[in-house]
């Protein structure tokens, strides 16, 4: 008996299920070479609202987990990552191009920054925090807690899994929910990866995937009322000031474009953090 | 005592009217049970139908300003305090305090010991013509009476409870009936109640605080007793039938709502007398909410979606109204933060 190829349809990834686009549309993916791949949901901005409430609601038990769960819940996606690398290389070799090799160091890298920011869930509180000194008999404590739900567009170049991975870890590290534009142009394993964070043990709607126009969508999320931070690493080829000034209306915490794919670092993870100060007396007289 | 006579019912106008002078515990089983049996399939065929329909930018602004004013904002919480009674009463006057163009709504909704603390909240909002008839711009108060949510309680611990929230001053008394009367047959016992409540509704200057009957159509289990207990209650003298406490659930379901409309169409028919209609419980989105006022539209007509004919009893629905009502104003997508909490 010949075997018919099965052809995988590319959902979103809302509130830990995989919808559709609510308004029915979808785009052709194409590799480099213009060869037809796979057809991907083209979110509406209906779409980015469901994930919106979606993430609002996930952030009561994500931020409440102490910073020691969230890492472990971390590091196992990295490990369920790791079982599925020969999927991720071969997506990433349709649709980007180039060798499996260098589709593999790809995957491999995306799996060592996953674990890196997973490390960093119970200790960036240490190094980001600080003892005041203050002139009284009082402990004088600052730690950073998280903002809330971040909105963010992945970086639209080459390196579509580094790229989502080394944007949305960062923002899960100290408890935010996340509502990612993933790659327009190389969106599945952004989806695919939405399948591997199903499948972990982090709640649905902790991380909410979006593919289709960052044009279109990231507009509705900069000036949505209920979204407390935008990222706009992949956003360089988008009217972008326009987006942190209409983000600014409600006072939503914006990072800029940056170009390529972000390094790690804490400063990622510190800049979707608000300062908590708390007063303690030092000693009971 | 004579059988005829253990057989008699109160008098009530309505009833004597549609039944005649001959008003017996067998004449209204008679009645009831002889109404024709609803069919189940097309009723929620129906409902699921009128729920599909879209209703866009401009239709969708009215249709949110109408809901608000058509809202009975509710608590009935054991934990329920003045405070809260008087956080409530300004959330019905000032709904949303970014915009002073919402509308408030219509009543709000409370027990009979908080009735006082509405009032002295409610101030100069507070509606000033008395429930019957016509209707001012003002807010009302509704109390619910006869031991709420479960109406277990003998009569004259109902109708107390019900004359004295007419007596502190509430507009209108949302009372129960006694489900487990009415599900074991014992209809005569239930009229017997609603005209009772309803005499106990009766103010010192002779009007008469509004009366919502709440079937609990919960507990009803069929949609056939869903259509008795609305005659029922509208036979024995009710202004407004209520779906549900919003106690149990099932609380109001769109079929249930629909069924009740045509018992109030066809009483309309009938008798040319309107009674209002109020599904309560579990209504929590604008897109919930507009599939009612599609429904009563098409089946009683639009003169049906005022305050004295209409309304929501919800707690939850005011905050989602509001943030739809800020997206449409704004263009862009509000959040919880601008909303009261309750």
């Amino acid at each position: 008996m010949t075997h018919l190829a099965v052809s995988k349809t590319y959902k979103l990834y809302i509130g830990g299920k995989f919808p559709r686009s609510e308004s029915g549309r979808t785009y052709e993916v194409v590799s480099t070479k213009g060869v037809f791949i796979a057809n991907a949901a083209r979110a509406s901005r209906k779409d980015a609202r469901d994930a919106v409430v979606a993430a609002r609601a996930a952030i009561v038990g994500w931020a409440g987990a102490t910073g020691y769960n969230r890492g472990q819940v971390l590091y196992r996606i990295a490990e369920l990552l790791e079982g599925r690398r020969e999927q991720f290389v071969a997506e990433i070799v349709a649709s980007e191009g180039g060798t499996s090799a260098a589709a593999t160091r790809q995957v491999d890298a995306a799996i060592d920054v996953w674990v890196w920011y997973a490390g960093w869930a119970d200790k960036y509180v240490q190094v980001a925090g600080n003892g005041n000194p203050v002139s009284g008999p009082y402990f004088n404590l600052s730690t950073p807690e998280p903002t809330g739900v971040v909105a963010i567009v992945a970086p639209q170049g080459a390196g579509s899994l580094i790229g989502l991975v080394s944007v949305v870890a960062p923002a899960l590290v100290s408890g935010n929910t996340v509502v990612v534009i993933a790659s327009e142009s190389a969106p599945l394993s952004a989806i695919s990866l939405g399948e591997v964070l199903a499948t972990s043990d982090v709640p649905g709607g902790v991380v909410n995937i979006l593919t289709g126009s960052p044009a279109e969508i990231a507009p509705w999320l900069a000036t949505h009322a209920d979204v407390n931070g935008l990222d706009l690493a992949g956003a360089e080829s988008l009217e972008w000031v326009d987006l942190q000034i209409s983000a600014a209306e409600t006072l939503t915490r914006v990072l800029p474009p940056v170009v390529g794919v972000p390094s790690p670092s804490l400063e990622r993870i510190v800049a979707f953090t608000e300062t908590k100060t708390v007063w303690h007396t030092k000693s009971l007289i | 005592m004579t059988l005829e006579q253990r057989g008699a019912l109160a008098p009530a106008e309505r009833a004597t009217r549609l039944i005649g002078g001959d008003l017996t515990e067998k004449s209204l089983r008679l009645h009831l049970e002889g109404l024709p049996g609803v069919d189940a399939v097309g009723l929620e065929q129906r409902a699921a139908d009128l729920g599909s329909r879209s209703i866009k930018t401009t239709s969708k602004a009215w249709a949110l300003d109408r809901i608000i004013a058509l809202i009975d904002l509710t608590t009935l919480e054991g934990a329920d305090t003045p405070g809260k009674v008087r956080s409530l009463v300004a959330k019905a006057v000032t709904p949303d305090a970014s915009d002073p163009t919402t509308p408030h709504v219509a009543a709000v909704c409370v027990y009979g010991d908080m009735v006082p603390y509405a009032l002295d909240a409610l101030g100069a909002a507070h509606a000033t013509g008395h429930a019957s008839g016509q209707h001012d711009d003002g807010i009302r108060i509704a109390a619910v009476a006869t031991a709420f949510p479960s109406g277990r309680a003998s009569l004259p611990v109902k109708l107390a409870d019900t004359a004295d929230a007419v007596a502190a001053g509430a507009d209108e008394i949302d009372m129960v009936i006694d489900r487990g009367a009415f599900l074991s047959g014992r209809y005569g016992l239930v009229f017997d109640q609603i005209v009772a409540v309803k005499d106990a509704c009766r103010r010192d200057d002779g009007t008469y605080a509004h009366l919502k009957v709440i079937l609990e159509t919960g507990e009803l289990t069929t949609y056939d007793n869903v259509r008795r207990a609305s005659w029922l209650a509208i036979l024995a003298g009710g202004d407004f039938i209520k779906t549900s406490t919003g106690k149990v659930a099932p609380a109001a379901t769109l079929p249930v709502t629909l069924l009740m409309l045509e018992v109030v169409r066809d009483w309309y028919r009938l008798a040319g007398e309107r009674i209002g209609v109020k599904p309560a419980g579990g209504i929590r989105t604008s897109k919930d909410a507009i599939k009612y006022l599609v429904t009563v539209a098409e089946t009683v007509g639009q003169e049906w979606l005022q305050p004295q004919l209409f309304r929501f009893g919800a707690s939850s629905l005011l905050n989602d109204v509001l943030l739809q009502r800020q997206k449409l104003t704004t263009g862009h997508y509000s959040g919880p933060d601008y909303v009261t909490m309750d």
